[in-house]
């Protein structure tokens, strides 16, 4: 099933399927290693819910709800 | 000339400790031209040779978006470093290929440190260091940067490669059919046309069309219009094509084959691990409480008041002895040199002037230490996480939170080191926002001004007067940053991703060289410009002097005085020393007589420019309900904050006020008619939020890369200020509030 990476609730894993978006967050998004099959886990959420917490490739990464957006990550 | 060897790597790899490792005390900071990226260069000496080291800014990438991205490609394209060592975190191994990846793309000569060996084998990853190395075709050598292991290998792999000085072959790899193709038509079409190639490889150039890379494709239009042009419609030819087909973009297609490439080398038995990658480690499980929804902020308050605490409960001692210091230097000056203009200007221009802006050193190094255990331990990342949903709503970052808060966000500290502190933001927008509203928090120099005008009208609500002075520059920095950003710094949020490091303790020598460095650019920059600026001020003070004719009348009433007592009494106060007993009568002789030049000296101060410049604007202040004495004390707050009470003193004639005995100036105030708890209302008001002082002014235009800013700063900030003082006294006046 793929979903939205906003609604994935904390600890879920999954794999990202793409990244729906270029220039200059895309860019970003990509060098922080979130390319298509990454597997990914949420490790969970600021106090006010936003910015979310990733497990990617071994290190900790932070992206905003609006940046989560563009992600559509397969999961079981 | 000794080789040049680049360090470069992605932030928190371990780049500056190596740096601090190789160069040790031989290293200095500067800027690279025209921008404010920091600049560290270095030397390792060893066995007889010397290597010139720079520390290139942290990037993930190297394409053209970040500043230090363009600053570190332009440093390896134009000064051709003869090798670049690649910092690679060991245990975070795929993704920091990635920029290592893209040096080979490039054709750099590249020598790869794989660092944090410790880390990764306790996390429980074994790397084959020669196989990476055959793979790649590059050296690899493992490291721990903070023990030094493996420095000796790194640095003769990186004197072997000078030495061979072979010539590299760029990197490359498919990027898919599509894209190959039109690459290798646009390759020969660049080399055909010598399309920038006397500074770029044929294949990287194209490769950048295809990247879309901003720099490059303003660089080719204006070499050769015609062929950029054709370059560009044949990448848009292939990017349509991907769209329609794949539905993606050709960079991000690039970018897939460049961890596609990676992947495969790491599978061929390079890399192993032992438990699932993205297990929770100490680090993490440290975050579930630093983090955490209610814990977290809880946290944060009680680390960031420890902040505090240790700033200013350590500082004090040794900025207490720097002022004693300087009140020495002062009464030894005045000693030695006779009465008159000199003594004046050295005294009240230069040992004043510079004696404030060093007093502040030792608070300022502390602070900077505290930030720099912070910083380096990654709780500050941790911070900007839990605050940016806050501080977004107002177009600022996370990480602005922290220059606020240095600034005088919890009352008392101070704008310069506040300003330097925007450096860990890297969002150009953001982080020029908080620049220029975070001059409005209450710095430690407002809170003498705050103590005496609450003692005088207030005495009562102190406690609340302060929360609400506290809130309302939290609240006005927030909303001026709001406006600024949707007006003159507009421009859509820089995306927050970035990586939250793991915990790790901070190495001593890297917390002092960290401290250190900024301290001694504070040093730098406040001294040299302070010093003009305080003898300027100095003069507009005290220029012109009061005519002879004034001054002979002061003279005569000292006399008259002195005439009305017995000799003896004279002569008993005359060979006094400073603090003899003196008998009644001599007492009361020197009061009248210290009222006297007191009188003297006020009736100076209004004659002097200054004076003239605050008589001349009452016509406006009025409306803000500020007389000409404000005016001044204002006018050379701008100097320093500090100055606004001790010249509201010179001119309310109570001669030299002190800042910890502001409580006879308090009492004059209360009983002066002009003076009513509005005014001194407006005068709180205006002081939160007027011009920064003059080093923050020239520490803001520093770090803005523009005097543009310093000066809006100072204009926008005081006409704001003024408009709410005088709204408040108009509004209050008008309805009768708060007078006497």
């Amino acid at each position: 099933m793929r979903i939205n990476m906003r609604d994935m609730h904390d600890n879920q894993a999954g794999t990202v399927a793409s990244i729906k978006v270029s220039g200059e967050l895309g860019r970003r998004i990509r060098d922080m290693g979130l390319v298509p099959g990454t597997e990914i886990k949420i490790q969970g959420r600021a106090p006010l819910y936003d910015p979310v917490a990733l497990r990617v490739r071994g290190a900790t990464l932070t992206l905003r709800n609006t940046e989560a957006d563009y992600i559509e990550v397969e999961v079981e | 000339m000794a080789p040049t060897v680049a360090l470069a790597g992605n932030p928190n790899s371990g780049k500056t400790t190596l740096f601090n490792e190789l160069t040790g005390s031989r290293q200095h900071v500067g800027n690279y031209p025209g921008v404010t990226v920091e600049k560290k260069e270095g030397t390792y000496v060893r066995d007889g040779y010397r290597l010139h080291i720079v520390d290139l800014p942290g990037t993930y990438s190297l394409t053209a978006y970040s500043l230090e991205e363009v600053v570190a490609r332009d440093f390896l394209v134009n000064q051709k470093p003869e090798v670049v060592i690649n910092i690679v975190d060991a245990s975070n191994l795929d993704r920091n290929l990635y920029l290592a990846v893209q040096f080979l793309e490039m054709g750099i000569p590249i020598c790869i440190a794989l660092n944090m060996m410790d880390v990764a084998k306790k996390r429980g990853i074994s790397i084959d260091a020669k196989k990476l190395s055959s793979l790649l075709g590059v050296p690899v050598i493992p490291t721990v940067a903070r023990s030094g292991r493996g420095k000796k290998e790194l640095m003769e792999s990186t004197v072997q490669i000078i030495h061979e000085n072979h010539e590299m072959a760029p990197l490359k790899i498919s990027y898919g059919a599509d894209i190959d193709q039109a690459l290798s038509e646009m390759e020969n079409e660049i080399a055909a046309g010598n399309f920038l190639t006397d500074i770029y490889q044929a294949h990287w150039i194209a490769l950048k069309y295809m990247e879309n890379d901003e720099q490059i494709l303003t660089l080719g239009k204006d070499v050769n219009p015609a062929l950029a042009k054709k370059l560009e419609d044949a990448v848009r030819k292939v990017s349509h094509h991907l769209q329609s087909t794949l539905d993606t973009y050709p960079e991000a297609m690039i970018a897939d084959q460049r961890y596609g490439y990676i992947k495969s080398i790491l599978k061929q038995g390079v890399i192993h691990h032992k438990y699932d990658q993205n297990r929770l480690y100490i680090s993490d499980r440290i975050d579930k409480v630093l983090t955490n929804r209610f814990l977290g902020p809880l946290i944060m308050l009680a680390v960031i008041a420890g902040l505090y605490h240790f700033t200013f409960t350590y500082s004090e001692v040794p900025v207490s002895w720097l002022e004693s210091f300087f009140k020495w230097l002062g009464s030894a000056v005045s000693v030695i040199l006779p009465d008159g203009l000199l003594k004046s200007l050295i005294i009240s221009g230069i040992i004043n002037g510079v004696g404030g802006v060093l007093g502040f050193v030792p608070l300022i190094m502390f602070m900077f230490l505290g930030i720099a255990i912070l910083e380096d331990s990654g709780y500050l990342a941790r911070v900007a996480f839990m605050l940016d949903r806050v501080f977004r709503m107002f177009g600022l970052h996370g990480s602005s939170v922290m220059a606020f808060i240095v600034s005088g966000g919890i009352a008392g500290g101070c704008a310069v080191p506040g300003v330097m502190a925007t450096r860990t933001l890297k969002s150009p927008r953001e982080r020029l926002a908080t620049l220029l509203t975070l001059p409005f928090m209450n710095c430690g120099a407002k809170l003498p001004v705050f103590a005496m005008l609450i003692a005088a009208f207030f005495s009562k609500y102190e406690a609340v007067i302060m929360f609400m002075i506290t809130i309302g520059s939290w609240a006005g920095a927030l909303l001026v940053a709001k406006l600024l950003r949707i007006t003159v710094i507009k421009g859509a949020a820089t995306p927050f991703v970035m990586e939250l490091p793991p915990y790790r303790m901070p190495t001593f020598k890297g917390l002092a060289i960290h401290a250190w460095e900024r301290t001694w650019q504070y040093i730098k920059k406040a001294g040299t410009v302070i010093l003009g600026l305080s003898i300027v001020l100095w003069a507009m003070m005290t220029f012109p002097g009061l005519p002879d004719q004034k001054l002979q009348e002061y003279e005569k009433l000292k006399q008259a005085e002195m005439n009305r007592v017995p000799v003896a009494v004279i002569q008993q106060l005359e060979d006094a020393g400073e603090n003899a007993d003196l008998s009644n009568e001599a007492q009361s002789l020197k009061g009248r007589l210290q009222r006297i030049d007191a009188k003297a000296a006020e009736a100076g101060l209004r004659y002097s420019i200054a004076g003239r410049i605050g008589t001349s604007l009452e016509g406006i202040s009025r409306w803000a309900g500020f007389d000409w004495r404000t005016n001044i004390a204002l006018i050379g707050g701008i100097a320093a904050k500090e100055v606004v009470v001790s010249t509201l003193g010179t001119a309310y004639s109570l001669g030299k006020v002190d800042l910890e005995e502001i409580g006879s100036l308090s009492e004059t105030l209360a009983q002066d008619p002009n003076w009513s708890p509005l005014v001194a209302l407006g005068l709180i008001i205006f002081t939160m939020f007027y011009s920064p002082c003059f080093v923050a002014v020239i520490c803001i235009s520093r770090e803005s890369g523009s005097w543009k800013w310093g000066a809006f700063a100072m204009a926008f900030n005081t006409a704001l200020a003024f408009g709410l003082a005088a709204l408040s006294f108009q509004f209050g006046s008008a309805f009768g509030l708060l007078v006497k």
